[in-house]
């Protein structure tokens, strides 16, 4: 009978509305649903507010009483140490906070390939599961049984020692002609920095932007005329063509930093670290199972009608996957893959055991270094917050975007 | 693991009320040591050396011996001791959170630890520096031929900062490979994850020996690149408890000093020098100024030796190590141990 969304002052009035229809009445006020439930509330959350600055004030009193140091100045504070790896430069010399953002960074950047990468393999091998051809439907479940029966920190070790038992960069694998692979990670060339390149990124954007309005004038022409015009290539030559047109404009500088060994490690080129592809693999082929059990049951869900009526209109296979099955399907797929994102991002604090420079490793560090061990973790669980919520944003917006929508 | 350590000190800073001082002699760790019937002593999951479980399991070296003497002198038993083995990143919040009472887990004395962290420091049990171990194929003699080479090495140690330090210093560049785990870090040393190995150079010779291959691949480079003065470390705001340790520790220096060790301390009970007569109890009553017994340093020395046989089984000739007391000689010999009077 309550409705369900009211708002407080809407509550209130409820209350003095029942307050004088208990005075009209001889009922007594107790018993009015809506007071009562007016009265919990405020006593639910005033004790929740009550229990909070308890904690926080006893806090405070004890880590004074004992001497250790509060608040967040350190952050400001010279790190004094190093990062392994990091996006933007970083010096020892730097504050506490620069070495945070490094860390954090580290992690968005180890989640982000990561999303994208689990992303590729559950699909594809949540599709190979439901595939006819017995062999690539068995290695599919084959490979999601393995693999997300396994925790996903026996993961991210394995990963980390195999890498570990590659050879190291004296005695590197040479595939090609400068890519070496070793235990130092995988090393490659890489065309020397040029004012041009920039641009070449700008005419990539603008490329995209483009092929994607190209897409849809294309879409809007099949709907009017019925013919179809093929946008892969047309699609393709824009986003290639014009970077590739800027370069040519720019006199084509090529000049290659090819990696060579000097002294400890290769000098030039540049590298994916162990620890980096280590965690990468590791988070990547376990949620990867996950994800390619979401996208089987999202295609199981799709009524087999469905799928009938595509091939008696006369849709090749291939398109009936594409066009049919999967939209519908990515309804039921989206929500809970949303999930899988948020843990492995998440996941990626392992990068920890294995030594890759993540914002828990950094934090960690930061800790031991300040003793200020309340604050570092506040720090790391509101970034991890942030990030989450975040992605659950995202994707709650794709989701609506994907649903059914009610004509 | 770490997350429980931060709920342990987050729940304790949170929940427990701020206790009353205690009316009875016994200052609140102490009686709390007494009434549980055992010291819990945060140590090192494994360095040789300092602290190691050996093969049949029970714990070896230098900071659990002090361990063991802190546990001798409150109770009269060296053994009732439990050894928390601590990662880098757990010890701080592990001592203040009250999870161990004492932390003898080679760890440096510096201002902020002392000042910041709320410890108070015992002088120092071993002093050390920052070393560097490398493979020997790489042909390294010397710290400046390191430029542009990986260096493995623990989180939040001072160790991580003195190598930032040392190679700005020196206009050198490196990346570190920092990992938690003990086991993993030289783990990935010694599969060439890294050229190099740095911790405190008293811990590399037990790694040198026991986790490689064949120890003679591996060289130490001579010289120490910082002060490293390790001490046991206990909370603030209980100064018995401080005292306790402080003096248990001084007891081993005091006993090596006059000449009273572990085979011989039954026959100094004889001794007619004074000194000896008021460390091993015979005369006056230091003990009860410390609130335990009058043999409480009898009892470190019978059970666990004075700092020579401390150090003779963690380092010296009674170890695989052999490595020379240098700096941790008494100050007598050119050293620096120097135990305060026992009167």
């Amino acid at each position: 009978m309550q409705p369900e969304r009211r708002t407080y002052a809407f509550a209130v009035t409820e209350c003095m509305a029942a307050l004088e229809a208990s005075r009209k009445s001889d009922t007594s006020i107790l018993n009015s649903l809506a007071f009562r439930g007016v009265v919990y509330q405020v006593l639910l959350a005033s004790g929740v507010i009550l229990l909070g600055w308890y904690l926080y004030h006893n806090a405070h009193l004890n880590l004074e009483r004992q001497g250790i140091a509060t608040g967040f100045d350190f952050i400001g504070e010279r790190a004094g140490f190093s990062i392994g790896e990091s996006l933007i430069p970083f010096d020892s010399a730097q504050s506490y906070g620069r070495a945070l953002l490094v860390g954090i960074l580290n992690t968005l950047y180890v989640a982000a390939f990561g999303v994208v990468l689990a992303t590729i393999l559950g699909v594809t091998m949540g599709i190979a599961r439901v595939s006819s051809n017995w062999l690539i439907s068995k290695l599919a479940s084959g490979y999601v049984e393995a693999c997300r029966n396994v925790p996903v920190v026996l993961h991210v070790i394995f990963w980390a020692s195999v890498i570990r038992a590659l050879p190291p960069p004296r005695e590197a694998l040479n595939p090609f002609d400068g890519v070496f692979i070793t235990n130092r990670g995988v090393i490659y060339p890489l065309p020397v920095e040029n004012a041009i390149y920039p641009w070449m990124g700008l005419a990539l954007l603008v490329g995209i932007a483009g092929a994607v309005l190209f897409a849809r004038w294309a879409g809007r022409r099949r709907e009017l005329t019925g013919r179809n015009v093929s946008t892969f290539w047309p699609g393709l030559g824009i986003i290639l063509g014009l970077p590739l047109l800027v370069w040519l404009a720019g006199g084509a500088p090529l000049e290659w930093s090819v990696p060579a060994l000097r002294g400890f490690n290769f000098q030039g080129g540049t590298s994916l670290t162990p620890e980096f592809v280590g965690l990468l693999v590791g988070i990547t082929v376990y949620t990867g199972a996950f994800i390619a059990e979401i996208v089987r049951a999202g295609i199981q869900s799709v009524p087999h009608g469905q799928v009938e009526a595509a091939r008696a209109v006369g849709l090749r296979p291939g398109l009936v996957m594409r066009l049919v099955i999967l939209p519908q399907a990515l309804r039921v797929i989206v929500p809970p893959t949303t999930s899988q994102y948020l843990s492995l991002t998440k996941n990626s604090s392992l990068g920890v055991l294995i030594g890759y420079p993540d914002l828990v490793n950094v934090g960690n560090t930061t800790l031991n270094q300040t003793g200020q061990a309340l604050e570092a973790i506040s720090i790391m669980m509101a970034v991890y917050l942030m990030i989450s919520l975040s992605i659950s944003i995202f994707m709650n917006f794709y989701n609506r975007l994907v649903a059914i929508r009610e004509r | 693991m770490k997350f429980w350590k931060f709920v342990a000190l987050a729940a304790s800073v949170s929940f427990v009320h701020q206790a009353a001082p205690a009316a009875a002699d016994d200052g609140p760790t102490l009686k709390a040591v007494k009434e549980r019937g055992h010291v819990i002593c945060g140590v090192n999951p494994a360095r040789y050396g300092f602290a190691a479980a050996d093969s049949k399991g029970k714990w070896q070296g230098l900071d659990v011996d002090f361990c063991r003497a802190v546990a001798a002198a409150v109770f009269g038993d060296a053994e009732k001791v439990k050894f928390a083995p601590l990662s880098a990143v757990q010890r701080f919040p592990a001592l203040q959170s009250g999870e161990v009472d004492m932390l003898s887990r080679t760890t440096t004395i510096t201002l902020t630890r002392d000042a910041a962290l709320g410890f108070n420091f015992t002088q120092p049990t071993f002093y050390t520096g920052t070393g560097f171990m490398v493979w020997k194929d790489s042909k390294v003699t010397k710290v400046t031929e390191l430029d542009g080479a990986s260096i493995c090495v623990l989180p939040g140690s001072t160790t991580e900062k003195n190598i930032a330090a040392l190679f700005k210093a020196k206009g050198m560049k490196y990346t570190p490979v920092v990992i938690e785990n003990p086991k993993e870090l030289v783990g990935s040393y010694m599969a060439r994850r890294c050229d190099v190995l740095s911790m405190d150079q008293a811990g590399l010779p037990g790694h040198k020996k026991f986790d490689s291959k064949s120890p003679d691949d591996h060289v130490i480079l001579d010289g120490v690149f910082s002060k490293e003065p390790l001490a046991i470390a206990v909370r603030h705001g209980d100064d018995q408890w401080y005292d306790i340790t402080k003096w248990a520790v001084n007891a081993t220096f005091d006993a090596e000093e006059d000449g009273v060790n572990q085979a011989n301390v039954d026959k100094m009970l004889e001794s007619s020098d004074p000194n000896v007569q008021r460390l091993l109890g015979k005369s006056g009553d230091l003990g009860k100024k410390l609130g335990l017994d009058a043999k409480w340093a009898y009892n470190i020395i019978k059970q666990v030796g004075n700092y020579k046989d401390i150090y003779d089984r963690s380092f010296g000739e009674k170890s695989p190590f052999k490595l020379p007391r240098g700096l941790n000689a008494l100050w007598k010999d050119g050293g620096l141990i120097y135990g305060y009077p026992i009167k």
